[in-house]
């Protein structure tokens, strides 16, 4: 915090990611059930705001170049513990630009068909991102619910998103376990105040010491609570069992978004688990690690499983999901700054190319499934022809060599979508030269470094799960490029492929700036193991003092 | 009374799990709802059990939880009524959504096979 007067603008960008998606949803309903185009419109630029504006933040964050660095904003203008703090570290402004990245994803890919199938699309999503960024911002416990509510209920409305008997049925088993969890979360927030008298999570880390020894049961027991909370968001083994129906269901760019759905409950466990829990905790060090490296290691071994048995890529990538988290999960739990570094990377990667894969799943399906009508040409909207084509559309004019060309020739937009499904494979099962294989080898790096039971066992099921990944996504690869394909080759819209070709970019960029990334990381997982400083930067904020209270004071 | 309040919140709690593990979607519903009862019940109980003392405060009376009831919870209670009845409203949508659709009130969809 500086000793200005004037707040420095770059703080006031912790509010602004949460009141303009928040705004552009009003805006959008103002607007009533029709001018999808103005909202589509509105849609993109709103998104695309949000996503520079958590770039800017991420930028500034780091560039503030201390151990742990950190922006604190006090929306209410109360006094810390009292009132609603919002609080950037590394680790919150990774997760706003992966969510806005998503995001942006979805937004661009809905364009071509999705947006029309229902009214509210637009301002469910936007919705979708207040909550997203709102419950990676916040500092307060009972915030951290509003904001978890506000995502799921914008997440229930987007897994409906299309209608029909899958998505309602797979919507309402969703819609039930996540009603369970969030009164779970209840529990677990009122155990927790009950015990230290507070709900700022900084104030709680700083009250845990003073508890005492007769009540840490009772604490442990609400900490527990709150966990299974997180971990059934998280999709953890064995409560991950939701997970794959509902994202299969799902519409494409809306199974796209839920990819950081997860992410939203291995934030809330590393959160509050390095705050509350740190080593030098007494009883309660480390409380619950075990549970989440054995947790963690179980769920990538079911969701491994779960890939090479899935004949559905939907489900394939649903399950790919939930490998990724229990990789996540079984890397926190084992407290070193080393693997929190390759898990961080490996956060990155993963949410990107999955969001690719969800958003893949459904052009290969309609490039194999010949009863899925091809989206409609007449609407102005540019269409990637392919090149052997024998009667080019008359909107889209081909050079002559493309023309010229003998025999069958492989059509543009199979040519892309073998290639994105390629990158996209080799990152989920982090085989070289993609960013998953950094974020896999950082992390069996550090495995080697006094290897202990549970770390061999994370070893080994890190490996074999890469194996059963790239088998289960090369022989979904070989049905769908290499066999024969009758019928004419698909039709992809130029929007289609915009997101994917840029989540795919942006893995690739990971491992382009690898260093510069890996460095984030590392400094990323030192300040999550030096809590103090998070507490400190927290109750050391101060209010402003405002022009109207002076006058009125005098 | 402390007694009576965790009877109650057990009694509730205990009839919403076993209506929640139902295969009716109308039991899921209501069992759900005695559920977050259950939960409201629980928060509110954390602010100490008083009788007869209010959360505002008054001069002359010293501002501790003796003679004060703790207003947190009651707001908590507040924020978290009003989410779960809009939640619940909203299953009970999908709820007639699926029945419309499939005709039946299983939560799958479909009764299970013999």
């Amino acid at each position: 915090m500086t000793g200005s007067p004037a707040l420095p603008l770059s703080e006031h960008l912790l509010v602004v990611l949460v009141l303009l998606p928040l705004g552009t949803a009003a805006l959008m309903l103002a607007l009533g059930q029709g001018r999808r185009t103005t909202k589509a419109v509105l849609n993109v630029a709103s998104t695309t705001a949000g996503l520079s504006l958590a770039v800017m933040l991420l930028a500034w964050v780091h560039g503030q170049d201390a151990a742990a660095a950190f922006a604190v904003y006090l929306p209410g203008n109360w006094p810390v513990p009292y009132g609603i703090v919002l609080v950037a570290d590394r680790l919150s402004a990774l997760m706003v630009v992966l969510a806005g990245s998503v995001g942006l994803a979805a937004v661009l890919y809905a364009l071509a068909r999705w947006h029309q199938a229902g009214v509210h699309f637009h301002a469910l999503l936007q919705l979708q991102l207040a909550g997203l960024y709102g419950a990676f911002l916040t500092a307060d416990l009972f915030n951290l619910f509003v904001f978890f509510e506000v995502m799921l209920a914008a997440s229930y409305g987007l897994l409906l998103h299309g209608g029909g008997n899958a998505r309602v049925r797979a919507g309402l088993h969703y819609i039930a376990i996540n009603l369970v969890a969030s009164l779970l979360f209840l529990i677990g927030v009122a155990v927790l105040y009950g015990v230290t008298g507070t709900l700022n999570m900084a104030d709680i880390a700083a009250k845990l010491p003073l508890v005492p020894e007769h009540d840490h049961g009772l604490l442990h027991a609400g900490a527990a609570i709150l966990g299974l909370a997180f971990l059934t968001k998280a999709a953890i083994w064995p409560l991950c069992f939701w997970l794959p129906p509902a994202y299969t269901a799902a519409s494409a760019p809306a199974a796209a978004l839920f990819v950081i759905l997860t992410k939203v409950g291995f934030y809330a466990v590393v959160r509050l688990w390095t705050l509350c829990f740190p080593s030098d905790a007494g009883d309660s060090a480390f409380f619950g690690s075990a549970a989440l490296v054995w947790g963690g290691i179980a769920t990538v071994v079911f969701g491994s499983i779960g890939m090479l048995a899935s004949q559905h890529l939907g489900r394939l990538a649903g399950y790919s999901i939930i490998t990724s988290s229990g990789t996540l999960l079984a890397a926190i739990g084992l407290h070193e700054v080393a693997l929190g570094t390759g898990a961080l990377f490996y956060l990155a990667s993963s949410t990107w190319a999955a969001c690719a894969l969800f958003l893949l799943v459904e052009l290969l399906e309609r490039a194999r499934d010949l009863a899925t009508p091809p989206p409609r040409i007449d609407d102005g909207q540019p269409l990637l022809t392919a090149f052997g084509e024998s009667e080019p559309p008359p909107d889209i004019n081909l050079d002559d060599d493309a023309r010229a060309l003998v025999g069958r020739a492989l059509p543009a937009a199979l040519a892309f979508l073998g290639l994105a499904f390629a990158v996209c494979a080799l990152v989920i099962a982090g085989l070289p030269p993609m960013s998953g294989f950094v974020g896999k080898l950082a992390m069996l790096a550090a495995l080697l470094e006094e290897p202990d039971v549970a770390k061999w066992v994370l070893f080994a099921s890190l490996i074999v799960s890469g194996l059963l990944a790239a088998l289960a996504l090369l022989r979904v690869g070989m049905r769908q490029f290499w066999s024969a394909m009758d019928g004419p080759p698909p039709r992809l819209r130029l929007i289609e492929m915009l997101p994917v070709a840029l989540l795919l970019g942006a893995c690739v960029m990971l491992v382009i700036r690898g260093e510069a990334a890996l460095d984030y990381a590392r400094r990323t997982a030192e300040g999550l193991h030096a809590p103090h400083l998070y507490i400190e930067a927290v109750l050391a904020a101060r209010p402003r003092p405002s022009a109207a209270v002076d006058g009125a004071s005098r | 009374m402390e007694v009576v309040i965790a009877l109650a919140i057990g009694v509730l709690a205990g009839s919403g799990v076993w209506l929640v593990l139902r295969p009716r979607t109308f039991q899921v519903l209501i069992g759900l709802t005695l559920l977050s009862y259950a939960v409201n019940l629980f928060i509110f109980s954390v602010g100490s059990l008083t009788i007869g003392k209010e959360p505002i405060f008054r001069p002359g009376l010293a501002a501790t939880l003796e003679n004060y009831t703790d207003p947190l919870p009651q707001s908590l209670v507040l924020t978290a009524i009003v989410i779960g009845f809009a939640t619940t409203a909203l299953f009970l949508v999908v709820l007639l959504a699926l029945r419309g659709l499939s005709g039946g009130d299983h939560v799958d969809g479909q009764e299970e096979r013999p």
